[in-house]
């Protein structure tokens, strides 16, 4: 069956009628695609992966700040608070908040990371992988495949909503970061492809409607933070689709409705940095701590690109 | 659209428009020079000029200048590095006219005093479109094998560049030719779709009415 990434149900039934893992058949049309062999896309996807786990040990250094000195550390704090105990959820989910933490905080230090969807979500589908692969034990090629599976949702959405903050929000972003992440986690669980359905659809119904409002248009507040409620809503989607709960909503219906809400939503709300926490009064001061009085409120410029 | 189009690309943060873009479109600056750079003017207009500094939009266009690519993880330290070149750099804000919101201009003087100038936008998500060489309008985005191509507005000589072209079994998929006045100074930017060698460049330097030959290839 040819696989065109229009729906998610799409990618079930392609992986049904195989009998296998929504990433084998998207690693196959992949290949076949790309024209290279199978091996080379994996390989380039292990390389992907091995930056990911750079990113993450990395951002967790004591003492990273970014370039414009408004965030940096929470990785650490986190890094700290998760081995020591664990925390209230126990240390795979701290574990999980303090990854996601790191790689948003490395990418606004100026560090190297993979964009996935974006520059501004990256924390979030490293963080999930990484911490069901060492809480489960799983093997480094289940984790690279998982990000085949990861990578078609987000193709999904972004051919019938969007992955840019600019045109949708932060639910195309951190929000599309959340269902790319929960449909790995079902499938390195050992769940079904119908469970990894339900489980990006009820990601998505979680973020709906969240804005993208960054203060002084950086990528960093509430960037960051909301890196680790992406990961903490993958985890809740996946642990609900696992446990056998179906999202009423299909995925595809979920992802719709995600576009609409974003079409609806003002200017102000979509990476402008002239709503939301960016328009808030700490906000306009953080903006001319970093870029001095002159320039007014936000960068001025609907630029559209800020961190998508 | 492919999967590294969305887990990918790979790069120095923080954000894909305005540093991983930026760094993109100072390369093409960097590789159109042929020479080591000894100056640069860079002009920033829009959010570029107003954000540059949060956003590292300085040190990814200089890296790229400096040849690096947008995941180089020296790119953090490009501006140190330069001084340490002694290349000069300065950084001026513009409003360029009709221009996009993250536009730079940049002026490159290399060693042997050669001059290109350059104004590129970043467009989203990392692309770039190079909208102006020498201040005459091309259409490069870097994500082909592209070739700039400088020479005298003459009968044959895109012909002699197309046929050539042809002669190889290259698809060119797009084809852009601006000048400067009638017959004076031209610019044919030709992206092809597959890969080809430095000595298809250094044979169309060879051809009639040729000044000059670059061979950009996608990072």
């Amino acid at each position: 069956m040819q696989l065109r990434y229009d729906s998610i149900e799409g990618l079930i039934q392609a992986a049904r009628e195989a009998g296998k893992r929504i990433s084998d058949v998207v690693l196959e049309q992949q290949a076949l695609q790309m024209e290279e062999e199978k091996q080379a896309v994996y390989g380039r996807m292990a390389e992907t992966f091995s930056v990911m786990e750079q990113s993450v040990s990395q951002g967790m250094r004591e003492g990273l700040r970014s370039t414009s000195g408004l965030s940096g550390g929470s990785a650490y704090l986190m890094g700290k608070y998760a081995k020591n105990g664990g925390g209230i959820c126990g240390p795979v989910f701290s574990g999980a908040l303090a990854r996601a933490l790191a790689v948003s905080e490395l990418n606004a230090s100026m560090g190297r990371i993979v964009a996935a969807p974006t520059a501004g979500s990256c924390g979030v589908l490293p963080a999930a992988v990484l911490s069901i692969q060492e809480a489960r034990g799983l093997a480094v090629d289940q984790c690279i495949m998982s990000l085949f599976t990861a990578s078609a949702v987000g193709m999904v959405i972004a051919k019938n909503a969007s992955l840019a903050g600019a045109q949708g929000g932060c639910q195309a972003e951190c929000g599309a970061a959340s269902a790319m992440a929960a449909a790995a986690l079902v499938e390195l669980a050992g769940g079904t492809p119908e469970m990894a359905g339900h489980a990006v659809a009820i990601a998505l119904k979680n973020i709906l409607g969240l804005v993208c409002d960054p203060v002084a248009g950086l990528v960093e507040i509430p960037c960051i933070k909301r890196n680790a409620a992406g990961v903490a809503n993958a985890f809740a989607a996946a642990e609900m689709a696992l446990a056998g709960i179906q999202s009423a909503i299909p995925a595809d219906e979920v992802i719709i409705a995600m576009k609409r809400v974003g079409d609806a939503m003002p200017v102000a709300l979509k990476e402008t940095a002239e709503g939301g926490l960016a328009a808030t009064p700490t906000g306009k001061k953080l903006y001319r701590q970093v870029f001095g009085e002159t320039g007014g409120q936000g960068c001025g410029v609907s630029c559209r690109g800020c961190h998508s | 659209m492919n999967v590294f189009d969305i887990i990918g690309p790979v790069m120095i943060g923080p954000s894909s428009s305005h540093t991983a873009g930026a760094a993109r479109i100072g390369r093409i600056a960097g590789a159109l020079l042929e020479e080591p750079v000894k100056s640069a003017r860079i002009f920033l207009h829009g959010s570029f000029a107003k954000t540059y500094k949060g956003h590292g939009t300085d040190k990814a266009l200089v890296a790229g200048i400096m040849g690096m690519k947008p995941d180089d993880e020296r790119l953090k330290h490009s501006l140190e590095l330069a001084k340490e070149a002694g290349i000069s750099v300065e950084f001026l804000t513009q409003d360029i006219e009709n221009a996009h919101p993250n536009t730079a201009l940049i002026e490159l003087t290399g060693i042997s005093g050669k001059q290109v100038s350059l104004q590129g936008a970043s467009v989203g998500g990392g692309n770039i479109l190079v909208e102006k060489v020498n201040h005459m309008p091309v259409e490069i985005s870097g994500q082909y094998t592209t070739l700039v191509v400088m020479h005298r507005d003459a009968p044959g000589t895109i012909a002699g560049v197309t046929n050539y072209m042809g002669s190889l079994g290259v698809n060119i998929c797009n084809f852009r030719l601006s000048r400067e006045q009638k017959g004076g100074t031209a610019v044919m930017t030709i992206e092809l779709d597959s890969r080809v060698g430095p000595e298809v460049n250094e044979h169309i330097k060879q051809l009639p009415n040729i000044i000059g030959s670059v061979m950009l290839l996608p990072d």
